[in-house]
């Protein structure tokens, strides 16, 4: 085992393309493997990685701004509430009862771009008078303004639909030559599979991969390009940067309104996805739900965003909502079943208190990280050596 | 190519056009909160005065914390404003310890029990407060800027979460000990005796704490620490100890914050002290975060900037109001009011 583990740190010096392929066949096989498992009963499984997946292209875009660019965003949930927002006014019958009057029924495809073109307006829009800003101010502007959103979303009145929310937005429809007439044709699909409803979700998933892989791709080009390597600089040290001719307020308000945009982009799935949306759903947690998955993963890596994402959606949103269901059983069957119930001194049931114990988890989770392992799971190979190479310096400087 | 990634970035635009722009936005607010309290009459406005300067004093309280944790470390602790909570749900839990229960005591048979809560809950909160910084910020302490913020929103969680855990998601009750009546300080214009007690407990402790930070040792050991750590420390002073003094008062602040809070509002739950203290952290950063009188003033400010908003305009948009606030003070004067111009470190 310490062989071959010495023999891949010997051998593969980058990680990277290896987590790719991995993570792209585990993607691929998922579906299949779920349905199989649970003898055709994964739906729900395949849906709820449908939805992870909308917080690993927000923990990509993120880490476009926090990892690559260095910018601490405390508020990139606005974004994805603009995202999911836009695309609720422009797909439903929401607008026919403002005083626009008429309903806006746009499709899905268009509507994707329209939510990220709006959002990486917004973070322009935010970022242009903010960026000037250095470091922590940076992080408290983002943070009020990421309180800021989902009130005015909540008081938006008749075009927002106010606390509720909007409902029965459209789903995604297939443009008519993929449905064409040869659907039927031995091929052997059914139109049935390609359709977006509440009970096709594989559909969902299907679409959230290609659109994972298709952000992977640009943000992946982008940390190669000339614009990557000065978001780079930025990040180890502005003023340098800035003196070896980077105009750092327009790269960062790039990075910014790049993070934004994917934002947006999940957002617009997000809305389509669920069919509703409601503020109370793009509150301060989700940012730092994505933060987090950026941080555990290791920040400025997008494997490693990917992965982060993957592992914090799977504890918060599978682990601990099964936890105290899974407990429940454990004390019936070792004889502890009295537990289970609520009694007279204030407790309230096992399975409530450990539902009530998923903040304490999430705490110490965010914690444990940065205490233990500050590089993340899968850390960028630059950020690595900076990290052992300024450990080394703060040692000789102990030293001295 | 470095031209070609210029021009296809939109320009900032010019920092006086963006100046222009923030001060008509505030002239505009300020006249039309003007004409509003003008057809208020008097007797409505000192009533909303009475409400805003005592969840002023509350905010004043709050914001001390984070201001000098910010000073001394910049770190934004985030878990500042669970601790407040905690100083809430400590004391309510201690109550019948001390004997205090609702409508029965009054006179010298509550003041001398309500002490020693007070004095039992700060300690407890101050406590807390140096562990906290103990497990989670001091190992971070050189690592980069991100970790240590990130730990703070962990810790933040963490105590919200111990308090759920502990109570439920429930409004809890808080004994309603202070005397119901109102005070008249002018003909025809009463203000409630709680806002009295709430802002004298306040201002009692306040000029406590400049008085430490002005006058003691350690309050000097402070200033220096926060001024330059390593040069602080080339004279002598032990910085962690500096540091964890600093959670302590910080957290001796928010307990008894929290205690006025529950004894003010009679209800207390386990998410309250997060906006609280983003709240209470706007009003650091308005006052010039780093500077003690600043955060007081600014915690006033925003409290009554918030009752007016909620006594005169919509309260569903007063929150979006001051995190509009802390954007626009970031935005035009970084500094804040009473700050100074410190560079960046």
């Amino acid at each position: 085992m310490t062989a071959i583990r010495n023999y891949l740190r010997a051998h593969i010096r980058d990680p990277n393309p290896i987590a790719y392929a991995l993570m792209f066949l585990a993607a691929v096989f998922f579906p299949v493997v779920v349905q199989f498992a649970t003898n055709g009963n994964g739906d729900y499984l395949v849906g709820l990685a449908a939805d992870g997946g909308v917080y690993m292209l927000m923990a990509i875009g993120l880490n476009v701004v926090v990892g690559f660019a260095g910018l601490l965003d405390l508020g990139y949930a606005a974004f994805f509430a603009i995202g999911s927002y836009t695309y609720a006014i422009l797909a439903s019958a929401h607008l026919s009862v403002t005083p626009i009057g008429h309903a806006v029924h746009l499709p899905f495809w268009i509507l994707l771009f329209i939510a990220m073109f709006v959002a990486a307006c917004a973070g322009a829009l935010l970022g242009a008078p903010t960026l000037r800003l250095r470091g922590d101010y940076l992080a408290i502007v983002t943070l009020g303004f990421g309180e800021i959103v989902p009130r005015v979303f909540a008081n938006g009145g008749i075009w927002t639909g106010g606390i509720p929310g909007m409902s029965a937005l459209d789903v995604p429809k297939l443009p008519f030559w993929i449905q064409g007439p040869w659907v039927n044709l031995p091929l052997g699909l059914t139109p049935d599979e390609f359709r977006f409803t509440s009970a096709n979700l594989t559909a969902y998933y299907v679409l959230m991969l290609i659109l994972i892989t298709f952000v992977v791709i640009l943000v992946h080009n982008l940390q190669n390009s000339r614009l990557g390597r000065a978001w780079m600089a930025v990040r180890e040290d502005e003023s340098a940067a800035a003196a070896c001719g980077v105009n750092t307020v327009g790269i960062k308000l790039l990075a910014f309104s790049i993070g934004a945009a994917t934002s947006g982009f999940a957002g617009a799935f997000y809305g389509a996805k669920l069919s509703y949306v409601s503020s109370e759903n793009f509150g301060f947690i989700v940012s730092v739900t994505v933060l987090a998955m950026v941080v555990l993963g290791g920040m400025g890596n997008i494997p490693g965003a990917m992965v982060g994402a993957a592992v914090l959606y799977f504890i918060l949103f599978y682990f601990l909502p099964q936890a105290p269901a899974q407990l429940e059983g454990l004390a019936t069957s070792v004889g502890l079943g009295s537990l289970n119930h609520a009694n007279a001194s204030g407790w309230p049931g096992l399975g409530e208190e450990v539902s009530r114990a998923k903040y304490v988890i999430f705490g110490l989770i965010l914690v444990g990280i940065m205490v233990l392992r500050p590089q993340g799971l899968l850390p960028s190979q630059v950020r690595k050596q900076e990290l052992t190479h300024a450990s080394k310096a703060e040692l000789v400087a102990v030293a001295k | 190519m470095v031209q070609r990634v210029r021009a296809s970035v939109v320009a900032a635009p010019s920092a006086s056009l963006i100046n222009v722009v923030g001060a008509i936005v505030v002239a505009y607010v300020a006249v039309v909160a003007a004409q509003r309290i003008y057809h208020g009459g008097p007797v409505y406005f000192a009533q909303t005065l009475g409400f805003g300067l005592a969840l002023g004093a509350i905010y004043a309280l709050v914001a001390l914390g984070y201001t000098m944790v910010y000073g001394i470390i910049e770190l934004i602790n985030f878990a500042h404003g669970d601790v407040f909570t905690l100083g809430a749900f400590f004391s309510l839990a201690l109550m019948p310890a001390f004997g205090l229960t609702e409508g029965k005591s009054s006179g010298i048979g509550l003041i001398l029990p309500l002490l020693g809560l007070f004095v039992v809950t700060m300690l407890f909160c101050a406590v807390v407060n140096v562990v906290i910084e103990r497990v989670a910020y001091r190992p971070l302490r050189h690592a980069p800027r991100l970790a240590p913020l990130i730990t703070a929103i962990g810790m933040s969680t963490l105590l919200e979460g111990l308090m759920f855990v502990w109570k439920g998601p429930f409004n809890l009750h808080y004994p309603d000990l202070l005397p119901e009546t109102q005070v008249t300080i002018a003909p025809g214009v009463t203000i409630a005796a709680k806002a009295l007690v709430v802002m004298g407990v306040a201002l009692v402790l306040v000029i406590a704490l400049t008085q430490f930070i002005g006058r003691s040792k350690l309050g000097k050991a402070m200033r220096a620490t926060a001024q330059d750590r390593d040069a602080a420390q080339l004279m002598g002073i032990d910085i962690n100890r500096t540091i964890s003094a600093t959670f302590f008062i910080g957290a001796v602040l928010a307990g008894a914050g929290g205690i006025i809070y529950g004894l003010y509002y009679n209800s207390v739950a386990a998410f309250d002290g997060f906006q609280y203290g983003l709240i209470a952290f706007t009003a650091a950063v308005f006052g010039g975060i780093g500077n003690i009188p600043g955060a007081a003033l600014g915690g006033l400010i925003i409290g009554v900037v918030a009752a007016i908003s909620d006594g005169y305009f919509a309260p569903a948009w007063t929150e979006v109001l001051i995190f509009s606030i802390l954007i626009f003070v970031l935005v035009f004067r970084p500094t804040g009011l009473l700050g100074m111009r410190v560079p960046e470190k």
